[in-house]
């Protein structure tokens, strides 16, 4: 059983997208993928990963970094790690 | 900015560069501005934007060239255009071990092969360097090597003659024995950063393999505040003076309340000897020429009192200025940096009290005050934050003459590229490119929806779509995996075209950056015009459809020769190529 809920975890990662792509107007879905997002490319991607690690203090696999599609695979992963 | 010094929280610094960033820019003020050509064996794009922050921070205003990916040693040893116009302050080379040419490591390695490729590898460095000071004529800052994060022989891999650690430790003495002869030439030790920031998450394979890091992510505002330090001493803004509070600080207890015999300074205790170790460290930086100076809230007598104790390491003549009286700190400091004629902001304030810290920065900018905590950690968060990192620029016209004699001599023993060809075919290249199979399909439609930049079409593919189109006989497609001495490129290169009548309609054209400039395209396009021959096919188009990123191949079929056949408004372009007088490109990468 997850410590956060969705909810919870959407909220922290509205915030962190929000400090690294520094645009305050970003919301989340879990359709969200790097083509929503203006300077959200490959380089940063990497940025927004470590982010989120650090910030629910858990890691991806690189498989799973790979393959996830969008925010939606993100928090579910986020949830069935913390 | 407290949140820039040692220490600080680098998750922190890495969520919210742009933020920083702003910030520091609204400050506007910047003593310098430099420029700086960042040469990466591999990527460098977080490392620049870090840099940038903690450089801001030393007041210096930063631009930068980066090279493409892996592209260091070709950007620094043939002529370029971009950088001689750039004409970089400062050139730093981003390599690591991932970049050795020797890969092969084996405990039946014999001492001469070893010592023969540890040759050629110093002279693929020394050669770059070299070129550098003739062509740029600008300090170099040159990443050491950190160690190998497995050791293949165990233990004895940093002893045997075939062992990767020994290689590395080798290498590393040459690299240091270089910066010892020349001057402008400056080591960013990553030896000693990876192994005091753990190499263990320093080498992290996870950020090499998805994203071409040489270092962790995590890792790098410590990294770039390493290479922040060595700049910004080039550029001779190192600290000047350590100004010292006394009580607690260079021993402990209170000297006005305990009296001399009270204070804990000596090697009766643990607590002593700490403050002891402390006071030897603080000894040591007069040897740096840093002037010491003390700054306490005592009476005079009591304050040089403390210091004739019999067991303190420091004593009074160590120091230049002695405040020990009741004004506020911050005016003591300001008086002492008028009295050695010196800017406030020169001076590195060291208290254990976190109110006077506070105090004093809020009058004084820009002045240095660690956060120093607990009397263990007195030394390394001094020492971590580099106030006085030991750089020579000043006295170095009369040694760069010597340099360039010793170049003059070494570059008649050394091989060099007369041109690129050369240079290419010494990378002995090989390629296999053929048709899609089952075996790389994966790697074929991972590439496909990853690339961005050498990409004309930008179109995307689902696995099962890249699956139907190799089993569809309507289509051509093809693969390029590359492989040159430096090891297997992997997958790096997708064309796939579509049969119509007999033209082909090109839909995918796309490359790994990775490979740049290798005519790696040349090769795939020459062996698109023999599959086309073998179908009776004569016309082949090609269309680019611009997107923000793929600028770089905007005309990559006026290269390959193609005419322009049509043009729009939003600049997609629809080319064509006659192959009937089709002569083979590729003339340096052995195909199949």
């Amino acid at each position: 059983m997850s410590k956060y809920t969705k909810e919870q975890i959407y909220e922290k990662l509205e915030i962190i997208f929000r400090d690294l792509f520094d645009d305050d107007d970003i919301t989340l879905s879990a359709s969200t993928t790097a083509d929503d997002i203006e300077d959200w490319d490959s380089l940063e991607h990497i940025n927004m990963i470590s982010a989120v690690e650090s910030e629910f203090s858990m890691k991806f696999a690189m498989k799973e970094v790979s393959t996830m599609k969008n925010v939606g695979e993100m928090v579910d992963i986020i949830i069935s790690r913390t | 900015m407290q949140i820039l010094e040692y220490p600080f929280d680098s998750a922190y610094i890495l969520k919210n560069k742009r933020s920083i960033k702003k910030e520091l820019l609204s400050e506007g003020n910047f003593a310098l501005t430099k420029k700086i050509a960042v040469l990466g064996g591999s990527t460098t794009s977080e490392i620049v934007k870090i840099l940038e922050l903690f450089l801001l921070n030393y007041g210096i205003k930063a631009q930068f060239y980066e090279s493409e990916y892996n592209r260091y040693w070709q950007d620094a040893c043939f002529e370029n255009k971009e950088i001689e116009e750039f004409a970089p302050d400062i050139i730093f080379i981003h390599t690591s071990n991932r970049n050795l040419i020797k890969k092969d490591f084996s405990p039946s390695c014999t001492k001469e092969q070893i010592d023969a490729e540890l040759s050629e590898q110093f002279e693929h460095f020394t050669q770059m360097w070299e070129n550098i000071a003739r062509v740029y004529k600008c300090p170099i800052i040159q990443n050491n090597f950190e160690l190998p994060y497995y050791r293949l022989l165990g233990n004895a891999d940093c002893s045997n003659i075939g062992g990767k650690t020994r290689y590395i430790n080798e290498l590393n003495r040459r690299f240091a024995d270089f910066a010892q002869k020349h001057s402008s030439f400056y080591i960013n030790d990553i030896a000693y950063l990876s192994a005091s920031f753990g190499l263990e998450k320093w080498s992290d394979p996870y950020y090499w393999h998805m994203f071409k890091y040489a270092l962790s992510v995590p890792a790098i505002p410590e990294f770039a505040f390493n290479v922040a330090n060595i700049i910004k001493s080039i550029f001779g803004m190192n600290k000047k003076v350590l100004a010292l509070d006394l009580d607690n600080t260079l021993w402990g207890g209170i000297v006005g309340d305990d009296g001399v015999s009270g204070i804990e300074i000596g090697q009766e205790t643990p607590m002593s000897q700490v403050y002891s170790e402390f006071q030897s460290y603080i000894k040591s930086h007069k040897d740096l020429g840093i002037m010491l100076t003390v700054c306490s809230k005592n009476e005079h007598e009591n304050a040089v009192a403390g210091l004739c104790h019999p067991q303190s390491v420091l004593s009074p003549d160590d120091f230049v200025v002695i405040k020990a009286n009741w004004d506020p700190k911050d005016k003591n400091l300001v008086d002492t940096a008028e009295e050695l004629n010196i800017l406030p902001e020169s001076i590195v304030f060291v208290d254990d009290n976190p109110a006077e810290r506070a105090i004093a920065r809020g009058q004084i900018a820009k002045m240095a005050i660690p956060e120093i905590e607990k009397v263990e950690n007195y030394i390394k968060t001094i020492d971590r934050n580099g106030y006085f990192e030991v750089t020579s620029y000043s006295a170095d016209d009369a040694k760069r003459v010597e340099m360039y004699k010793a170049n003059a001599q070494r570059t008649q023993a050394q091989k060099r590229f007369e041109n690129y060809e050369d240079y290419l075919l010494s990378l002995e290249m090989s390629a296999e490119i053929l048709p899609f199979c089952e075996l790389y399909l994966a790697r074929i439609t991972q590439l496909t929806n990853k690339s961005n930049q050498f990409n004309v079409t930008t179109k995307r593919y689902t696995i099962e779509q890249m699956n139907s189109v190799c089993a569809d006989s309507n289509y051509v497609t093809l693969y390029g995996k590359l492989v040159d001495k430096f090891g297997d490129n992997g997958v790096v290169s997708v064309v796939i075209g579509n049969i119509k009548e007999n033209a082909l309609h090109i839909d995918l054209w796309l490359m790994s950056c990775r490979v740049l400039k290798r005519d790696v395209e040349y090769a795939m396009l020459d062996t698109l015009v023999s599959e086309c021959r073998k179908r009776s096919i004569s016309k082949i188009y090609g269309y680019y459809y611009p997107t923000a990123k793929n600028a770089m191949v905007r005309n990559l079929f006026g290269d390959f020769g193609f005419t322009l056949e049509q043009s729009d408004e939003q600049n997609n372009t629809v080319w064509s190529l006659d192959i009937a007088d089709y002569e083979n490109k590729n003339k340096v990468i052995k195909v199949n």
